[in-house]
């Protein structure tokens, strides 16, 4: 029993780290970067959520939509002012830029919000469900996995049915063939981030609703673990992030459960180090082949 | 004196140029020494000159890893750690056994030197084999990795041996005169500093020397052939491995170096002291110091940890500075039309040096 249990912890864990880690995937695909401060944007999110439920007083789902807009407005700044200057530049300097980044949003927050750790109220009110058997689930986690699997679908459509997703696809695919088939590049790459950090704020809030406190560094680990998942699965690849992030949660919370709670994040990039080398495209991942 | 100075210019710029870093760090040091000796030094500031020489040894290590090689280590305070832990647990551990406070602190610089290369070597050869985003992430999660075993980690001594255990320190089965010198999350504690700004000096000597040595050789060229261009270098018949392994593991076991000095300068030693700010404040110095610049680095490295014990007040936005300068320095000196328009702008203004340059020719 227990061990179901912790298997749906791990699901409902594995579920956040999926959206976070479709935020990577994206951006990965179209920009060729690993866009470091996407953690934070998580914790960016959870404090704004927290702040319009408690300071100003607004209902959950109004609450979170606001969040969403603060994200997505600083998804795009960050993308302007930080990485457009580099996108010419080597990845070793976008890398750099990008962890600068993080570093800022950061300090920004400890410096605005202190380092005391908020408790988060739960955006969630649904009530659990008991399951014949004593297991409980509890709303978050059926709100957690409901609504990543809505995100998943709705991607998939977006990027396989309109105009946007098959402009964004172009771009990830060449960006100078795609330039020359009228796609504007830049916005694209904007719109991108744009949904990736309106997905972090989402993930930021269904994060803080499982695991309540909310301090500057609360994205920090979670971001890394989802890229993690995201190469797992295979970069670039939506059901691969999916399958990824719900794989690494459950791994997660089995270690935690059966070997050591300090070890946790030991196996989680052990894991990562074990993907990388046996089969480095990821689990859904296509491989792209060098050019000289 | 004439003489030295016509044998000086007959060098080519890059030996002078070598030649002038450890001037530099030679009159750096005495004129320390001389300030040192006159009182015109504050407390506080006496007390950061040993972690200073970690830095600026952290930051030539950085270097060889990010400048020389071209590919980014995020896990450099895990080698750090390893370095700190290794050595401090010798010296604690063999402190009846070599009487000799000099001999002992030697031994644990080889110790800890050698532990970091060689954890530097096992985690190159997985790690090397990927590229650039992947190499940087996986080196970061080898930071942690390191950092979460060091914290549960507890290691003792008695007259049987050395006692490892992870868990608590009962499951040590410590003999009755044994002591517990490694204690999981509460590190090493009761450590005497042995560490001192002579030694730290000779440590930046070497490294300098080390790395100074390691570029200008043919192996030193064949690692910035890879980071020009790896497939090039490949077709030239380099082997891209070895020559990563090399440069990396090299890298590691100097950070394994810094990582003793720094641990023998302080009575306890934790393992969340190496975290991942430790390895981006060493970033910060090598992107300062011009990513490829030993000279750079080392100047950033003593600048940085300066400045902020002068500024006491800024305390709070001292890593706010450093997110925005990271960032600030990132885009100045890397993005192209950046770079273009400084070019443009050099043109216009007078020229003093390019005159010398055109005369050369």
């Amino acid at each position: 029993m227990d061990f179901i249990k912790y298997l749906i912890t791990g699901i409902s864990l594995g579920s956040v780290y999926a959206i976070i880690a479709l935020g990577y995937t994206m951006v990965y695909g179209i920009a060729k970067m690993l866009n470091f401060a996407h953690g934070d944007v998580i914790m960016v999110g959870g404090y704004m959520t927290f702040i319009f439920m408690n300071s100003l007083g607004m209902p959950a789902i109004l609450a979170v939509l606001g969040a969403m807009v603060v994200c997505t407005v600083l998804g795009i700044v960050i993308e302007r002012v930080a990485y457009k200057p580099l996108r010419e530049a080597s990845s070793l300097a976008v890398l750099i830029t990008a962890i600068g980044v993080s570093y800022l949003l950061q300090n920004l927050a400890l410096i605005i919000w202190g380092s005391t750790p908020k408790s988060f109220p739960s955006v969630v009110s649904i009530d659990p469900i008991v399951l014949p058997g004593g297991i409980t689930i509890s709303g978050e986690t059926i709100v957690t996995v409901v609504v990543s699997a809505l995100i998943m679908i709705g991607l998939t459509l977006f990027i396989n049915k309109s105009k946007l997703g098959h402009a964004m696809q172009a771009v990830a695919e060449d960006k100078g063939a795609a330039q020359l088939m009228g796609i504007n590049v830049n916005a694209t790459i904007s719109i991108t981030f744009a949904i990736g950090s309106a997905l972090a704020a989402v993930a930021g809030a269904l994060l803080c609703s499982s695991y309540p406190l909310l301090q500057p560094t609360t994205g920090a680990m979670p971001g890394i673990r989802a890229f993690v998942a995201a190469v797992f699965g295979g970069i670039g690849s939506i059901p691969g992030a999916m399958l990824g992030g719900v794989l690494l949660g459950i791994i997660e919370s089995l270690t935690k459960a059966y070997i050591s709670t300090e070890l946790s994040d030991a196996v989680v990039f052990a894991m990562l180090i074990v993907v990388l080398l046996v089969k480095p495209t990821g689990l859904l991942g296509k491989k792209i082949s060098e050019k000289v | 004196m004439k003489n030295i100075v016509t044998k000086l210019k007959s060098f080519p710029r890059d030996t002078r140029r070598d030649l002038g870093n450890y001037l530099i760090v030679v009159a750096a040091f005495l004129l320390m020494q001389a300030a040192l000796g006159g009182g015109l030094i504050s407390n506080s500031m006496e007390g950061l000159l040993v972690p200073i020489c970690a830095y600026v040894v952290m930051a030539i290590s950085l270097t060889l890893t990010v400048g020389i090689l071209g590919e980014l280590s995020l896990g450099h305070g895990g080698f750090m750690s390893v370095g700190a832990f290794v050595g401090v647990f010798f010296s604690m551990a063999t402190q009846n056994s070599i009487p000799s406070d000099g001999m002992r602190l030697f031994l644990a610089f080889v110790a800890g030197t050698v532990a970091a290369g060689v954890v530097g070597l096992l985690i190159g050869i997985p790690v090397l084999r990927l590229r650039g985003d992947y190499l940087a992430i996986v080196t970061l999660a080898f930071g942690e990795i390191i950092k979460n075993v060091l914290n549960v980690l507890y290691v003792g001594v008695d007259a049987n041996g050395i006692h490892v255990a992870i868990s608590d320190e009962k499951a040590l089965h410590l003999a009755e005169d044994g002591r517990v010198i490694i204690a999981g999350a509460l590190g090493i504690s009761g450590g005497r500093k042995l560490a001192t700004f002579v030694i730290g000096f000779v440590l930046v000597l070497v490294a300098l020397f080390i790395v100074q040595n390691l570029v200008r050789s043919r192996a030193g060229r064949a690692i910035m052939s890879i980071r020009d261009n790896r497939i090039a270098a490949e077709a030239m018949g380099i082997n891209v491995t070895k020559y990563k392994l090399m440069a990396f593991s090299i890298s590691a076991a100097l950070a394994g170096a810094a990582g003793v000095l720094y641990g023998h300068n302080y009575s306890a030693l934790q393992a969340g002291k190496f975290n991942y700010n430790m390895s981006i404040q060493v970033l910060l110095f090598v992107v300062l110091g011009g990513m490829t610049s030993l000279r750079g680095a080392m100047i950033a490295a003593v600048v940085l940890t300066v400045l902020p014990e002068m500024l006491r007040g800024l305390e709070d936005y001292r890593m706010l500075i450093y997110a925005i300068v990271l960032i600030a320095v990132m885009i100045f000196n890397q993005s192209p039309q950046l770079i273009q328009w400084r070019a443009r702008m050099a043109e216009k203004l007078p020229k003093f040096g390019r005159k010398k340059e055109k005369e050369a020719k």
